[in-house]
């Protein structure tokens, strides 16, 4: 029955091409933004990890602390996250300072001594790069008695953090607009479907079909709708993506920008996700006109 | 008659009335069809004989009154158990009522597909009835591309390929040729000796005569009188 079903759909298919067109030309859009969408967090998410497993937190000594270095980095390694500590000498901060600098002369030639502290520099385990995991051995750091101050640039990481955030909320409010839209496209499209077929319908119901029998078909034109539109959407946006791939590693950035594409599961994911948002167009318009 | 009168009543109706607005169609109509009987519906255009048919199939409900098909009472039966109610009748309607879509073949498989039988009995069954009525060489063909007897044809092929217990059929051999409506007839009286209840609405007097059952004669609504008439052997006479 189902197979009779399927290919009943199949021809229904066909038979409407134009008006089926349009529906799996609009699923195949929303697909391709929402999972381009999906793409680039993905890959921000992939590149803020490596940059947070990168991060190190500077621990700034009291003045009077210098004497206990080796006690004090054995407390800073036994705290949950930290990799190593290494301790800078306020005379070597000093020397890589100057080293770091451009133009030296002018800034340090009249200093009558070194401004800088004692330091640590502390190294996070690479698994340990989450926002939270920073800022809590920072805040560990920080209660240490002979520590006066850390700096992990907290402004920075909380500006960006907003940043993703945002991101994150209007990614996931233009995705819920789109699968929406969706819904309502293919609805209406079905709408015009089963309006165009209403006297088959009708005659389908009094030769004794049920309302399963007669709802079949469409529901599985708006699963099929979904599947073409996913592959369409998924298949365009590879092809985006396959070009930009190519770009980059002609402008010799391909050590620098690491990509890559959504998985087989998070491809199938969104498939089913299409597929599902066809199947419900289809239902919303046959719950309205065939009165489920 | 006496063996028709032993025979359980199929159709029912009691104090039947059906308006549409403020038009009476249907007035305090109260009769039984019984079991394998053969009879008909005769009345003017407007008599209400179309009308009659839409509520025995239930695609209309009588305003006040009781129809029971074949035990059940219509108005017991759920929406969800009008398919099977449809399943017991053949219905050959007056404008065919055929999809233009599908294929003569598919036009009468759908009967079979509905109430679910498997693929290769509805192939076996569906040739047989097209063979039946002559349309087997049009198998393939869409209803827009055949005349008019030939899609009579079709939908009587529809009505007789699921076995029903009752065949409905609404002015079958209107605007046919005579050798068209002499197959029509052919095929509706096969039904009926194979056991089913045949009940047709048609204004064709030598029709029947030709076939010979009871008539229902309809009158603005009301029923005017319910007759036997014989048949007519003589085919060539009328």
């Amino acid at each position: 029955m189902i197979a009779r079903h399927f290919k009943r759909a199949l021809e229904d298919t066909l038979a409407n091409r134009f008006v089926n067109a349009v529906t799996i030309m609009t699923i195949a859009l929303t697909v391709m933004i929402v999972s381009a969408a999906v793409l680039v967090f993905l890959n921000a998410s992939d590149w803020m990890s490596v940059w947070h497993q990168g991060t190190r937190i500077m621990a700034y000594l009291q003045p009077d602390a210098g004497g206990a270095t080796t006690a004090l980095q054995h407390s800073i390694e036994s705290i949950e996250g930290v990799q190593s500590a290494r301790f800078i000498p306020r005379d070597e901060g000093l020397r890589d300072l100057k080293a770091r600098m451009e133009h030296p002369a002018a800034l340090f030639e009249n200093l009558l001594e070194n401004p800088l502290p004692d330091a640590f520099e502390i190294q996070l385990k690479p698994s340990d790069g989450s926002w939270e995991q920073i800022e809590a051995v920072a805040d560990r750091v920080r209660s240490l008695a002979e520590v006066e101050d850390v700096e992990y640039g907290r402004q920075w990481m909380v500006a960006v953090r907003r940043i993703a955030h945002l991101f994150q909320t209007l990614g996931l409010a233009l995705m819920g607009l789109l699968l929406v839209a969706a819904i309502a496209i293919v609805a209406n499209t079905t709408r015009l479907v089963i309006y165009s077929r209403q006297e088959e319908v009708e005659i389908m119901r009094l030769v004794g079909a049920t309302e399963r029998f007669i709802q079949a078909p469409f529901l599985i034109e708006g699963l099929l709708q979904g599947l073409f539109g996913a592959v369409g959407g998924i298949g365009i946006l590879f092809a985006g993506f396959s070009a930009l791939a190519v770009r980059i590693e002609q402008n010799g950035l391909a050590g620098v920008v690491t990509l890559r594409f959504l998985s087989i599961e998070q491809m199938a994911l969104i498939t089913v996700a299409s597929m599902l948002v066809g199947w419900l167009g289809c239902y919303v318009a046959l719950k309205q006109f065939l009165k489920l | 008659m006496t063996d028709h009168e032993d025979r359980p009543p199929i159709i029912r109706l009691s104090h039947v009335h059906h308006a549409y607005g403020r038009y009476q169609a249907l007035i305090d109509l109260s009769f039984e069809i019984l079991k394998n009987e053969l009879a008909f519906i005769c009345g003017p255009s407007g008599a209400g004989k179309t009308t009659l048919l839409r509520l025995l199939y239930a695609e209309a409900h009588p305003s006040s009154g009781e129809i029971a098909i074949d035990g059940a009472r219509l108005d017991d039966i759920p929406r969800t158990g009008l398919p099977l109610l449809r399943r017991k009748f053949g219905v050959i309607f007056q404008d065919y009522k055929l999809i233009p879509g599908r294929s003569v073949f598919e036009n009468v498989a759908l009967v079979l597909e509905a109430a679910g039988h498997r693929r290769a009995l509805i192939s076996k069954r569906v040739l047989n009835v097209l063979r039946m009525v002559g349309m087997d060489q049009h198998a393939g063909t869409l209803p827009i591309r055949l005349s008019g007897g030939e899609q009579q044809r079709v939908a009587v092929a529809r009505a007789v390929v699921g076995d029903p217990k009752i065949i409905l059929a609404d002015e079958p051999t209107g605007n046919l040729d005579e050798a068209s409506a002499q197959a029509v007839m052919d095929l509706l009286q096969v039904a009926y000796i194979r056991g089913a209840t045949v009940l047709i609405a048609t204004h064709d007097k030598a029709f029947i005569h030709r076939l010979g059952g009871r008539i229902l004669h309809l009158k603005q609504g009301r029923l005017a009188a319910f007759e036997r008439v014989e048949k007519h052997h003589d085919r060539t006479a009328l």
